[in-house]
């Protein structure tokens, strides 16, 4: 017996061990060696596997941060908030701090970066389709957790940024009906954000959202290897099998696709060096300049800006003003109208009538009060919400809602074929608008209120405009998808 | 692979859009950043004599300068004025409680100053080289000096020995809807310094330098470190394209 023949078979020995204890072989075939994925998968599958290294590099870094970092906003013997230095202090005097440190930034925003692309990848080749639709649920848990972790973890350097952004998003939940002035001191645990508010942003930043987040992401998972992969054909590999079992058009995950994302990693990973070693800043649209100045309560900087992951949301907020919100209602209306007559599905018809109502409360409250307490105190009437939502609670809601959008997906879309491949020129004019005024909420979000395209078109209108493309996408997908002109989806999948 | 070529022209055009609307703004002056260890020492010196008084860099420990090419022994001799060991942090000896009562404010740590400048306008340092150049002479202000990017500042112009005494030329003008506007023309030397005006300049770009330098100690090493890194990567790119390649023969 050779060497390497008894070093096997013990080997063996080790895992029959395993496996009689943990399923330890039948889940590496069912997650790896045999889970057969689509042969024709393009340069967007990329972005899954590339979020998930993302997630790895966020962890380990945030790890050795936290060994240095310090959540004190009370000031050292120079001036210096205590946190604001201790991230100078990780730059400057920790070993590799500063690539740490920059590797965690720099992923923050390559973190949308690859979940944006990932996502736009489910719309256009229809993944959030039957039967993936707990799949696309589970990814909009993870993301919304995504932008809690960015939100929180924004805090922590406690710099100018930080603290104006933390402030102005813990005020719009003052926005919320009879309890948000209350919930809003409670979620800062304080009048102000102050040190209570960085010590539990930091412990939401560095374990309660994290824990959710990977949850989330093993659940994401497992509903995935369950049904299986869509692929850019929007076709199912598992309707055609060889006498074995195994689709036709399916490959292993690994190797295949393990070796190909391992390419990937290699393309992705010099994008990211790229960043870190030459522009960690990403010319002040990943660390904010103005983030250089400790926090300080008692200046308010001129212009307070997100950060550029979160500026379509912040656009659609700022642009729902009084003069926006009768077309805003007019729109929802119509919407609601329209879904009303179509369904058949009891629930839908109520959420359409709950809409039609929050409509009518926001025109009561514009037109009749203008906003101002009415005469008679509605609270002793008991009737405290008749004096109708203000222009910030509907701010507000369409921030939440334009986010929850995306979890409708499945439900929306109505066309019998599920990739961009077979779709007609009506949806793909619907997506074509919905990204240009992504874009555009983007970067108008990262201006000023007053910001005006060459100094000549006003930002507002193009905010406004783009607000409402960006909710027709969705609210009016049922009909645009069932119109649209089709072609044939083929039997199998195409090209590789 | 079309949608992707159509997706990458049109994100290609909507930077190329955004960078072309994002001009606009303050004209600042650029500033001739130099990292070569004589500028980065001469704005050390510059720093520690008239800066360091009243700001602090307390993320800077006095032994980074050996960074830009100074003894431990010369640090100690001659820039350490309020510090008895090289690895404390570079403070002012001035109280917070004081200044506050002197300036009306605190006047701010400096270590990352050259960062936080920065604005679409232009870099930090272009914002410092400027601000530092355009104090001129002002009675209305109690400290009797004002600046022409930062104006109502609190910081008395702590170089006039160098620089002198700049008057600002002021032209009133009609913004067409009635309103006088007062806009600054230019300086004009009324009181010559010690130094020349180019040579004034040279010795403030050399403290921008220093300031800029003290951002990020090692920005340098940073950036060619980079290059190498690349390249190890360039390599791994090119094994995993290989190996995916040979995997991927018998796929059709």
């Amino acid at each position: 017996m050779s060497y390497c023949k008894i070093v096997t078979d013990k080997l063996q020995q080790v895992l029959g061990w395993v496996d009689e204890r943990f399923p330890l072989t039948a889940n590496y075939k069912s997650h790896l060696s045999e889970y057969y994925a689509p042969k024709n998968f393009n340069f967007w599958y990329f972005f899954g596997s590339l979020a998930l290294l993302v997630l790895v590099i966020q962890i380990v870094t945030g790890i050795f941060l936290v060994m240095h970092y310090k959540p004190d906003a009370s000031l050292n013997a120079a001036g210096v908030p205590v946190a604001f230095a201790s991230v100078e202090y990780i730059m400057r005097d920790v070993m590799g701090g500063k690539f740490i440190r920059y590797m965690h930034s720099t992923g923050a925003s390559m973190f949308f970066i690859v979940v944006y692309l990932h996502m736009f990848r489910g719309i256009i080749y229809g993944s959030y389709r039957k039967p993936r639709e707990l799949i696309w649920l589970f990814g909009m848990g993870i993301f919304l957790c995504l932008m809690a972790e960015a939100f929180f973890g924004y805090l922590l350097p406690w710099g100018q940024m930080s603290f104006w952004g933390a402030q102005v998003i813990v005020n719009l939940f003052e926005a919320i009906p009879v309890i948000g002035p209350d919930l809003s001191i409670f979620i800062r645990g304080d009048y102000v954000v102050s040190d209570a508010t960085l010590n539990r942003f930091f412990a939401f930043h560095v374990i309660a959202i994290p824990l959710v987040l990977i949850g989330l992401v093993a659940a994401h998972l497992i509903a995935l290897h369950e049904v299986g992969s869509n692929n850019p054909d929007g076709v199912e590999i598992k309707k055609h099998k060889d006498a074995n079992g195994i689709p036709l058009d399916g490959i292993p995950f690994h190797p295949y696709y393990t070796v190909k994302d391992i390419f990937g990693v290699s393309i992705f990973l010099i994008v990211f060096a790229i960043i870190i070693f030459f522009a960690p800043e990403g010319g002040g649209y990943f660390l904010e300049f103005n983030n250089f100045f400790p926090a300080d309560s008692l200046k308010t900087p001129a212009h307070i800006a997100p950060v550029w992951y979160f500026t379509p949301f912040y656009s659609m907020l700022r642009a729902t003003t009084s003069d926006f919100l009768p077309v805003l209602w007019a729109f929802i209306t119509l919407v609601a109208g329209l879904t009303f007559r179509a369904t058949s599905c009891v629930w839908v018809k109520r959420a359409c009538v709950l809409a039609v109502v929050g409509v009518y409360w926001g025109f009561f409250g514009l037109t009749v009060f203008g906003f101002t307490p009415p005469p008679i105190d509605p609270v002793i009437l008991g009737v405290h919400l008749g004096r109708g939502f203000d222009a910030k609670f509907w701010g507000v809601a369409m921030m939440g809602g334009s986010v929850m959008l995306f979890g409708l997906l499945p439900w929306l879309d109505q066309s019998p074929v599920k990739s961009i491949r077979y779709k007609g020129g009506l949806y793909k004019t619907a997506l074509a608008l919905f990204v240009l005024s992504f874009v555009l909420l983007g970067f108008l979000g990262t201006k000023a209120p007053g910001y005006a395209f060459f100094g000549l078109i006003p930002g507002g209108p193009v905010a406004a405009v783009s607000t409402i493309l960006y909710l027709a996408f969705f609210g009016l997908m049922p009909w645009y998808s069932r119109m649209d002109k089709t072609k044939p989806e083929p039997e199998r999948v195409t090209s590789k | 692979m079309s949608l992707l070529n159509k997706f990458l022209a049109a994100a290609v055009l909507a930077v190329t859009i955004t960078g072309a609307l994002a001009a606009g703004g303050v004209a600042l002056d650029k500033a001739p950043v130099r990292f070569d260890d004589a500028s980065l020492q001469q704005g050390a010196k510059l720093f520690v004599n008239y800066c360091l008084n009243c700001h602090s860099a307390s993320s800077v420990r006095y032994n980074t300068l050996t960074q830009i090419g100074l003894s431990e022994q010369q640090i100690k001799d001659n820039l350490m004025f309020a510090a008895d060991k090289t690895g404390e942090q570079m403070l002012s000896a001035m109280r917070q409680d004081d200044a506050r009562k002197w300036f009306g404010a605190a006047p701010p740590d400096l270590s990352v100053i050259a960062r936080a400048r920065a604005s679409e306008d232009g870099s930090g340092a272009d914002w410092l080289y400027t601000y530092l150049r355009s104090f001129y002479r002002d009675d209305s202000r109690p400290t009797g000096w004002n600046n022409a990017i930062f104006p109502g500042v609190g910081m008395p112009h702590a170089l006039w020995t160098l620089q002198g005494e700049q008057a600002a030329k002021f032209v009133t003008k009609d913004d067409g809807h009635g309103n006088q506007i007062k806009h600054l023309e230019g300086f004009e030397l009324v009181k010559p310094g010690s130094l020349k005006p180019q040579e004034y300049d040279e010795q403030v770009a050399n403290l921008v330098s220093f300031l800029t330098w003290m951002g990020e100690p090692g920005q340098e090493t940073r950036r060619s470190m980079g290059w190498f890194v690349l390249a190890l990567l360039s390599v791994f790119a090119v094994l995993s394209w290989l190996l995916k390649r040979a995997y991927w023969k018998d796929v059709h």
